[in-house]
């Protein structure tokens, strides 16, 4: 019971995932400055500013719906450290492996982006509500490519469980080449989900001033934005555990060390993402996603399939 | 969703400035756009009547903080036509060259700002990385960054030494440098150019009918330069062409921007291959005669027009200020007109907008001959009485306590 | 050739090389000659002949006659750092300097005699 609590709360579980969260926000960051040429914020800025905003006062719009406008940052914080559980850092199986824990990742990763459009449906301002609704779009172009490109290495590997996948692919590491477009295009689909550029246009400054977040301040936007930053982690190691599942029998602090490089990998693609392209408009983001990104990740599953039929 | 109207300012991270867009809309498309100026009066005009013409050149300057140069130049200009002064031909030059660095760091700055609007910051951090060398070097020529002081009546206040004069020519060196590689960048970039293109249309017809001016008239296809038109300070001496473009939309907008800039280095070479030997200033009597006077100057947003009008005295009698984007802000409303929502900011942006060089008050004279005119005094009064009857907060003791202060 | 990420190559290149952020106040900032800074006033030139203080655009300079010389009072705040004082000055009492850091917390520390 003690070790379970242990699990849950400590490590790997809430507080690592909270340090982590840190930590990679700083890297996204720096990265994102160095790659723009400027200096960049010192180590213990994230902490920082979720220290300075859990200082603020709570302001709550008079007209909005109080009890989801203030649940709204739980639930998305509940959902993605629980989705975190489903998750292989080191060695082959997670904290809680069972069939089918890839889809329940997948599920409790939507859930975040519903509560997004809720808080800002509820807040009844009207830059929350376009950005709310532009959620709820963006939600439907990227979330298919995501499923698709998640699908294919678990097509590969004829199973639904992320640990039978590391598993197989741990056997034959080879097969993990196959998936090369799948990565590209999760990668494509994770900038959608933590809504980043060219894809944050649910809350893209400039137009609508924060979007979805525009009523929220203290506690609760810190809660929110810890919440992304988390989804980003938990994002990170899923991508690490589907398309990277190298070296999992090492022994646990090498494997630890080398979930870490993994992760700073992803997180390092995903931070050049943002820095090299323009904020989209949401048709085009609809339209480029189903034009161009489901297609591909289509041919990766038909790729997949012949792989299967002729390989295996 | 039905028609939304949503409000774009008076405060918005998309202006920089106040001014109060409202915009409806149907879903993310918009219907409507209703404008409001009038935030931002700072009252220079009449300052200006108040003051010795000597004390309007820093006034004027301050009209607006990027094209400083311009609008001081403008001034003066006018003023020494009513005096009937000719500037030595130093003076015009490096009139002219202080004029086209202006423009560089200007339009460098719009490219930076064009690209945050689009949220692509990467294109603003390096243009404005790259506009510090511009801006270094106009401090190191004028003393400061911003307001640099260079205009006097009868001529400059510093003359530009030799050295001075290879470094802007080393500085241009890598500014063309870079402006190529930002032609590049917008005319190649899908993403940016899929925010550009179609954007805020405005067709030849309707510039010329909203009388649009400077690169949002000449991406329409409007070649209208008052540098060209009417050559001031140096300009009838140099050759370039002026940069039109047919796109008519912010991506023209850009394109002009950016090629303009090639154009304007240039300039500045010519400038300094031929700069004259001699005197910077001549002297100017305090004393402006009678007489009245309009200049025309092609700032960076477009063309400027100012009018001043002399009585003898040192202090001028009227001045009167165009700055460009109050003939620019009418075509706005045009340019969005069933355009998206996310398109505004970047519309807006891409007249260069100034909004507080713009704003001016407007008495109306009722035919009946009562008009209002509402003193500090009164308004005061009156935001004191709307808190007492609206929210029952009374500011009256307060008032009182701090009336001194104020 | 268009293509998106056209930047790539030039922001892959930043990586390494050191930021192009000016690191003040940490470093102190390399100004130019003839930077407009705040004023400095040579009482022993001075003749008193105010030529400053009719020009001044800002009203934010003031010459007094203390006993036998002159003592200049300048409001820092109302100063915009033209430097029209000191092209109209004739005997060049008045000088600028690179002095720019001038804030304070109390406005009324701002007046100071130069």
């Amino acid at each position: 019971m003690m070790m379970q609590l242990f699990y849950i709360l400590i490590f790997p579980g809430f507080l690592f995932l909270y340090l982590m969260s840190f930590i990679l926000e700083y890297e996204d960051r720096i990265i994102y400055a160095r790659l723009q040429n400027r200096k960049g914020p010192p180590l213990f800025q994230p902490l920082a500013d979720f220290i300075k905003l859990l200082a603020k006062e709570d302001i709550v719009p008079e007209c909005a719906d109080k009890k989801i406008f203030k649940l709204m940052p739980m639930i998305a914080l509940t959902a993605v450290v629980t989705s975190f559980f489903y998750i292989p850092i080191w060695g082959v199986n997670s904290l809680y492996p069972f069939k089918g824990d890839l889809i329940v990742v997948l599920y409790l990763l939507t859930i975040p982006t519903v509560t997004f459009f809720l808080a800002g449906w509820s807040s009844t301002s009207l830059y929350s509500t376009i950005g709310a609704v532009r959620t709820l779009t963006q939600l439907f172009s990227y979330e298919v490519l995501l499923f698709l490109s998640v699908l294919s290495p678990a097509m590969l590997a004829d199973s639904w469980s992320l640990g039978d996948m590391a598993s197989f692919y741990n056997e034959r590491p080879a097969m993990m080449l196959f998936n090369i477009v799948a990565f590209g295009m999760s990668l494509v689909a994770m900038l959608g989900k933590l809504e980043k550029v060219p894809f944050d246009i649910a809350e893209a400054e400039t137009e609508i001033v924060g979007g979805t977040f525009t009523e929220y301040s203290g506690r609760l936007f810190a809660f929110f934005r810890m919440a992304i930053n988390m989804e980003m982690v938990v994002g990170a190691s899923l991508i690490a555990a589907v398309f990277l599942p190298f070296g999992l029998t090492l022994d646990p602090v090498y494997g630890f060390m080398l979930y870490i490089v993994k992760v700073f990998f992803v997180i390092f693609f995903l931070s050049v993402g943002r820095t090299v392209f323009a904020r989209l408009r949401i048709d085009q983001m609809v339209s480029v996603c189903w034009k161009y990104f489901a297609p591909i990740a289509f041919a990766q599953i038909v790729l997949i399939l012949i792989v299967k039929g002729v390989v295996l | 969703m039905g028609t939304v109207k949503i409000p774009i300012g008076p405060q918005h991270p998309a202006l920089k400035e106040p001014e109060s867009f409202l915009i409806s809309l149907d879903g993310e498309r918009i219907k409507d756009v209703g404008m409001r100026l009038g935030y931002n009066h700072r009252g220079v005009e009449k300052a200006a009547e108040g003051r010795t013409y000597i004390q309007n050149i820093y006034l004027i300057e301050r009209v607006c903080g990027i094209c400083s140069h311009s609008h001081s130049t403008a001034f003066i200009q006018a003023v020494e036509e009513v005096a009937g002064v000719e500037i030595p031909k130093r003076a015009k030059y490096i009139r002219s060259i202080v004029g086209e660095l202006e423009r560089v760091h200007s339009h460098l700055l719009w490219l930076g700002v064009a690209g945050h609007e689009v949220g692509f910051d990467t294109l603003l951090m390096y243009s404005w990385r790259d506009r510090e060398v511009v801006m270094e070097l106009l401090a190191a020529i004028g003393g400061n960054r911003v307001n640099y002081a260079m205009n006097t009546f009868g001529g400059a206040r510093r003359d530009l030494d030799k050295d001075m004069l290879e470094r802007i020519l080393k500085a241009v060196d890598v500014l063309e440098d870079r402006t190529k590689y930002y032609i590049n960048i917008a005319t190649k970039e899908t993403t940016l150019i899929k925010r550009l293109s179609g954007v805020g249309y405005i067709s030849k017809d309707d510039v010329i009918k909203l009388g649009t001016v400077g690169p949002t008239g000449r991406a329409s296809g409007i070649s209208r330069d008052a540098r060209k038109d009417d050559p001031y300070a140096a300009y009838g001496e140099v050759d370039f062409n002026v940069i039109t473009d047919t796109h008519c939309d912010v991506y023209g907008r850009a394109v002009v921007r950016l090629l303009e800039l090639m154009e304007t280095y240039k300039i500045i070479r010519q400038l300094i291959k031929n700069i004259p030997d001699g005197d910077i200033a001549v002297r100017f009597p305090r004393r402006v005669p009678a007489g009245e006077a309009t200049s025309r100057y092609e700032a960076p947003r477009g063309e400027d027009v100012h009018y001043v009008k002399g009585n003898g005295t040192d202090k001028p009698e009227r001045v009167k200020l165009r700055a460009p984007t109050l003939a620019n802000l009418m075509s706005v409303a045009k340019m969005l007109e069933d355009d998206n929502l996310a398109d505004v900011p970047i519309a807006i942006a891409a007249i260069d907008p100034c909004f507080s060089c713009t704003d001016r008050m407007i008495k109306l004279e009722h035919s009946s001959g009562n008009s209002e005119i509402v003193t500090w005094g009164d308004l005061r009064k009156r935001s004191i009485d709307f808190y007492r009857t609206q929210h029952g907060i009374d500011f009256s003791e307060l008032n009182k306590k701090y009336r001194g202060n104020l | 050739m268009k293509r998106p990420g056209k930047m790539l190559r030039e922001v892959l290149s930043h990586l390494t090389k050191k930021p192009a952020t000016k690191k003040y106040p940490a470093e102190p900032i390399k100004l130019p000659d003839g930077f407009r800074g705040r004023l400095r006033f040579y009482p022993e030139k001075c003749v008193g002949c105010k030529l400053c203080m009719k020009d001044c655009p800002a009203n934010a300079i003031t010459i007094e006659k203390v006993g036998d010389t002159f003592e200049a009072i300048v409001n820092l705040d109302r100063c915009i750092y033209c430097a029209q004082c000191v092209d109209s000055c004739n005997k060049k009492a008045l000088e600028m300097t690179k002095q720019f850091e001038l804030a304070q917390i109390d406005r009324r520390a701002l007046k100071v005699k130069v």
